[in-house]
Formats: C-alpha cells, structure tokens, sequence
C-alpha cells in the first residue's frame, strides 16, 4: 500500500473562506441533532442551495451539469460541510459514487437524464448492496432481474437502505444470470438503475435504536425497468460496485463524524486537568487521518483505483469516530457538559456502532487489509 | 536523487546489518566498516548545503532515508549525524568530518568527534565531545551523559528553525526511524503467520491473526503519513514553523511502537522472545525511540494545550491553515 500526500490546489484557501461564510450563515440553526447526523441527515433544500452554488457534481463535466473542478477542490467542499455536521444526505450518495459511476459507466443518454439531476442537488440516489442474506457476505445476494421484452424484471428485497424512502434513485446490485456451477458468485451480478417511483417496489422504512426512520428494505415485486436500466456492462456488476466502494469508503466522511464533538467540547475541557494530552492524542490522530485521507483523494484524482488504501483509512478512521465522543466522556461529567455538548453526545454515541458497519464492517475492511498484506 | 540515495542505502543496510552487527553496536563496539560506507554514500552531510560541502537535500528526503534506516534497526547513528550537521550547517557552522552527536545525553556519544548543543535564544554551538559518562537505553544504544569540551564554533539559526530546533529535529527523526521499524515488525510477522502452521494450517490462515495485523498495517500507514507530512513541512516552514505536524508525527509514532511491538510480540509467541531471535532488535528500539526527542505525552499535551488555548471554533480552521500549497 501507498500512501503520498497530494499538494492541495492553489485557491483552495479562497474555496473554504467561501463555504465558512456560507455555512456560518446556512448553519445558524442546525441543532445538535442535526449536527451529529451530517451525511446521514437529509435536507433537499440544503442540497439544492448546494447544487445552485456549484458544490456538488464539482469535477464532472459541464455538459452533465458539473463544473469541471479539481477533486481536491471537492475534497476540500466535503471537508467544510463534514466538519461543522451539516445535513448533506440527500446529495451525498449521488456525489460520492452513483454520479462518479454514471460517470464512468454509463451511456451517454444515461449520463445527460441523470446527473444534471444531482448536480443541482435534485435527485437523491441511494445504495442497493445489502439484503436480508447478504451483509457482510455481499456475493450471497439474491435479488435478480431477468431479461423480458422491452427491458428488465426485477424481484428481491435490499436492506438497510439509507435514506431509501427519501430517495429517487437507487443503484443496485443484482444477479442477471445464476452463477455458473463450481465458478465464482460474482459472476452474473450486474447494476441496474432503478427509478424508485415504480411501481412494484415498496419502501419500508425500519425505525432504528434512536427511535428514527432512516433506514429501509425495499422490496422488488415484477418490477419492470427500462432497456437502459443497465449501468455499464452486463455481468460486471461485482467489479463496478468494487469500483464504487474506493469511492465510498476513503472520503472524510469516515473519520470526521464526530468532529462537532470535539469542537463543542473543547471550550468545556479547558480547565480540566489532563485534558491537554486527551485532547494532543485526538488531535494528533484527527490531523493524521486527514493527511491518509487526502493521500488517497489524491490518487484517485490521478485516476488510481486504491481499493485497498481506502479500505485501511475507512478502518482507520471509523475507529477514531467511534472513540472521540468516549474520550471527550472519560474527560467531562455529563453534570458539567453544556446543554448541546451533551445533546450532541447522547446522539453521537446512539449513532457510533454504524460507524463501522456502514459501507463496510470493520472486520471485511481489515480481511481486505490482510489479503493486501499476503496473509490468507 | 531521493530515489538513487535511498536505494543506495537501502542495499548498504541490507548487506551490512542483521543481528550479529547489532549486537556488535550494543556491546558498545564502534562500527567502523558500515561508518565508513555511510560516509562514502556522503550521508552525513545530506542535510547540508552544498556550498558548505553536502549533498543539499531537504527534510522530506532526509525523513525517507530515516525511514529506511529504521528498517534495519539503525545499525549505526547515521542519522543523529544527519540532524547534528544539518543544524550546525543550518546555523552557519561549517561541518566537520567524524560523527557528529548532539544533546546533553547523547546518542552515541563517547564516539562523537563533536557535539552540537543548543546555546539558548536560537543560537547553536559545536563543542568538542568531553568527558562521556556511558549510558544506554532500552535498546542497548549507547546515551552518554555528555561534559562537553571546548567550543569549536557556535552559529545563529533562522527564525524559521527557533529556539528548539534540536528537540524538534530529534522528535522528527525518532518518529522517522520509528516509521521504519514499524514496518520492519509488520513484514517479520507477515512472513512468520505465512509459515508458521498450527491446527494443522499458517497462522495467516486465521482471521484472529489477520484482523491484528490489519491494525499494524494501519498504524504503520498512519505514522509514515505523518512523517511525510511534518517533514515536508520542515522544508516549507523550517523546523518551528513545523512543529505542530512534529508533534502530531512524535505522538502517532509513540502510539504506533506501542501497538505494533504488542502485537507482533503476541502473534510470535514465545520465539519472539527468545535473544536468538531478531523480532527484539526492532521491538527494543520501538520502546526506546518513543521516549526520545519528547514522549507521545509530551508532544500531545503541548498540542493540546495549544488547542484547548485557541478553543473548539479555531480547530479545524487551524488545522486547514496550514495545508501547504
């Protein structure tokens, strides 16, 4: 594995100025609820004021409605947004991995009816990976789309959908032909996009540990779809979605979910003793986690495919998340945190199992880890 | 250039280090063959300007010779050399030939030909090397309680160096060398789980072994990361200007020697333990270099003192200021 650090781009400094003042503004009434969410939180009117002021779909084309930045200009967006919490979901995942993949994948046609949509921060996309016998075991997924005339029929069920219910697109992954006998399970899969308003699918929405719906199974019944419901190539669905998951999975998104946290609570940890080293540790690592975050950014702008390294900073950074709003506990009683530091907490820690199990559980992340080591 | 040096160092090391040598270097026995090696690859004087006689590369590319130093255990104190000269350089010394140590307890230093002490408000000064009480750290490298002798020559630093540039410099260098042996361990106990079998299968067979050694790999990613970045750093802000991302390299790399020497001890066994053994000459020096040139304690709580003094709204604004264009 490879690791370098990318130089960020001249006027990248000018780019955060901007978003400050837009956030500062945009964000004066997020509350901590809002906050600890972040990208699980879905907010269409942020996203389109997003989208109007050219921040999302930032290195696409502009002929698809992007603007032809530079991904490290994108990275920097992500940064600003992630690390005051605002509720960037509902363009999130058309940002991050569908878009790119249409990018890449799609027709032309696709690519001129989709992404002009999200770039505008109008069309939420959402991920069709898991289902009910599928987890972590993702090959083992039976849903499946048979040729018909005239396009596709679909029949299965997804799980743990994000923001399913909220959505208007989902790209999911599903077996077009039965895996050929004694060969690999990831033959035969394919990705296919999916128009969540037809009919034949129901969206349940599962209502979580806090009492919320955020995720979902959707179920595919004699769904019809299209022709060009096909992304990319028939059968490579299991190299495309390996693809998206290096998208998916080195982002700053996994190391700076708890970031509010830690920026409410240093104004209460000042005149706690032994405070400082806690807080060098965190910060040491916050710093550091960025600088591998970055490496990788900077190797996908240079149109590398760092399956692995992105795998080992999502671990990575996953664990510094998950711990932040414990150590910022181990250092402050619940009677002596201010109201919103403690509001913030009491989400966060609802909200920190998920760290590492979305977009990959810690120990598949670490397997990938291992097998890129030689051990296996 | 970095390339062509490294690799030259990289076969150097490879050729003339291994447990025999570092039991050699431990025994308190001066390595003259290897010294003379480094020398001749004109290593010590890497840092040096080229005007005043060196090589004239920068911190970046003296942090990845560490790096590869610290893979093979530092078979001699070239790189304390590096840094003593680089300073001295810096502060407008001419450089001396012989190895040159640095610091009050010094490393190596009853072999030192001068030694190169802070004088106080920026300043440097190049002393003959005095009386030497020996003294050792875990390692078994020699730390010797230093009188120093007469001064040779003393120099002003740039601004941009400071007050502490030796303290950062070393902390800098530690965590370079740290970096290394990190790596080094990782590839032992890769090597190991391939070929040890129990239950009638390689230990890198069980996902108890894997899921440990993922974590090592990720440790040792993190602290290369953070030596790059404060070391590129160093050339672009000097050795002060630098010392945020230092302290954050020192305290990752204190951190990583301590996950990565557990570790790798436990997938070993007891064979890791044994002194017939080399898996000792890397964790011995994980547990010695964290301590030096400034713990993870003390390098996370100047951080956040800083932090806590500049409070939650500066934190991440502070952090992205200092992106290096």
């Amino acid at each position: 594995m490879r690791f370098e650090l990318p130089s960020l781009p001249g006027g990248s400094a000018g780019l955060r100025a901007e978003l400050r003042a837009f956030l500062a503004e945009a964000g004066r009434d997020w509350t901590p609820a809002v906050r600890a969410r972040s990208w699980m939180g879905f907010d269409r009117e942020f996203s389109r004021e997003l989208g109007a002021r050219g921040w999302i779909g930032m290195v696409w084309p502009k002929a698809y409605g992007g603007h032809e930045r530079s991904g490290l200009e994108r990275v920097v967006v992500l940064e600003e947004l992630l690390a005051v919490g605002a509720p960037v979901g509902a363009h999130w995942i058309g940002d991050r991995q569908s878009g790119p993949l249409i990018l890449r994948r799609g027709t032309e046609e696709q690519r001129r009816k989709i992404l002009p949509g999200i770039a505008s921060g109008k069309l939420a996309f959402c991920i069709g990976l898991s289902e009910p016998e599928a987890g972590s075991d993702l090959a083992a997924l039976r849903t499946k789309a048979e040729r018909v005339p005239g396009g596709w029929k679909l029949n299965g069920r997804k799980i743990w959908t994000t923001n399913a219910h909220l959505s208007d697109w989902m790209i999911a992954l599903v077996r077009t032909s039965p895996a050929p006998e004694g060969g690999s399970r990831h033959a035969g899969l394919s990705q296919l996009l999916v128009d969540l308003r037809l009919s034949g699918i129901s969206i349940r929405p599962i209502r979580d540990l806090l009492g919320e719906e955020s995720f979902n199974e959707v179920t595919f019944d004699d769904v019809l779809l299209p022709e060009d419901a096909l992304l990319g190539e028939e059968g490579a669905g299991w190299a495309q979605a390996t693809e998206e998951l290096a998208l998916e999975r080195s982002g700053p998104e996994r190391y700076l979910s708890s970031l509010p946290a830690l920026t409410l609570g240093l104004d209460a940890l000042r005149d706690v003793p032994g405070a400082d080293v806690a807080v060098g540790r965190m910060v040491a690592r916050l710093n550091t986690l960025r600088g591998m975050s970055l490496s990788v950014a900077g190797m996908l702008e240079a149109g590398e495919a760092p399956a692995q390294e992105a795998a080992l900073v999502k671990d990575a950074g996953n664990d510094f998340e998950q711990r932040l709003p414990e150590q910022i506990r181990a250092l402050l009683e619940p009677e002596d945190m201010p109201e919103d530091l403690r509001a913030l907490l009491a989400d966060l820690t609802q909200l920190a199992p998920t760290f590492s199990l979305r977009g990959g559980t810690r120990e598949i992340l670490r397997g990938i880890i291992a097998r890129e080591l030689g051990l296996r | 250039m970095r390339a062509i040096i490294l690799e030259q160092v990289d076969r150097l090391l490879a050729a003339q280090s291994g447990a025999p040598a570092l039991r050699r270097l431990e025994a308190g026995e001066w390595p003259e063959e290897l010294w003379e090696a480094l020398e001749g690859l004109g290593l010590p004087l890497l840092l040096v300007p080229e005007e005043l006689g060196g090589i004239g590369l920068g911190w970046a590319d003296a942090a990845a010779v560490w790096l590869v130093i610290g893979r093979y255990a530092a078979p001699a104190p070239v790189a304390e050399c590096m840094l003593a000269n680089g300073l001295a350089a810096a502060a407008g010394i001419e450089p001396r030939g012989g190895f040159s140590s640095f610091g009050q307890t010094a490393p190596f230093g009853r072999f030192a030909a001068q030694l190169l002490l802070e004088a106080g408000a920026g300043r440097l000064a190049l002393h003959a090397p005095g009386a030497a009480t020996p003294g050792q750290n875990i390692a078994r490298e020699p730390r010797d309680a230093m009188t120093p002798g007469a001064l040779l020559a003393e120099g002003a630093l740039p601004n941009s160096h400071g007050p502490r540039a030796l303290r950062l410099g070393h902390a800098l260098l530690r965590a370079a060398l740290i970096a290394g042996a990190v790596e080094h361990a990782l590839a032992l106990a890769v090597d190991w789980a391939n070929t040890r079998k129990q239950f009638g299968r390689a230990l890198a067979k069980f996902q108890a072994i894997q899921q440990q050694l993922a974590v090592v790999a990720s440790e040792a990613a993190a602290v290369s990361v953070a030596v790059s970045a404060a070391a590129r750093a160093v050339d672009a802000r000097g050795l002060e200007g630098a010392w945020f991302e230092i302290a954050c390299a020192k305290v990752v790399a204190g951190e990583a020697a301590q996950t990565t020497a557990a570790t790798i001890h436990q997938v070993f066994a007891a064979i890791g333990i044994t002194e017939d053994h080399e898996l000792h000459n890397t964790t011995r020096r994980l547990w010695s270099w964290r301590d030096e040139g400034g713990s993870e304690r003390a390098w996370a709580g100047e951080i956040g003192r800083n932090t806590l003094a500049q409070g939650g709204a500066a934190l991440w604004p502070d952090i992205t200021a200092r992106d290096i264009p």
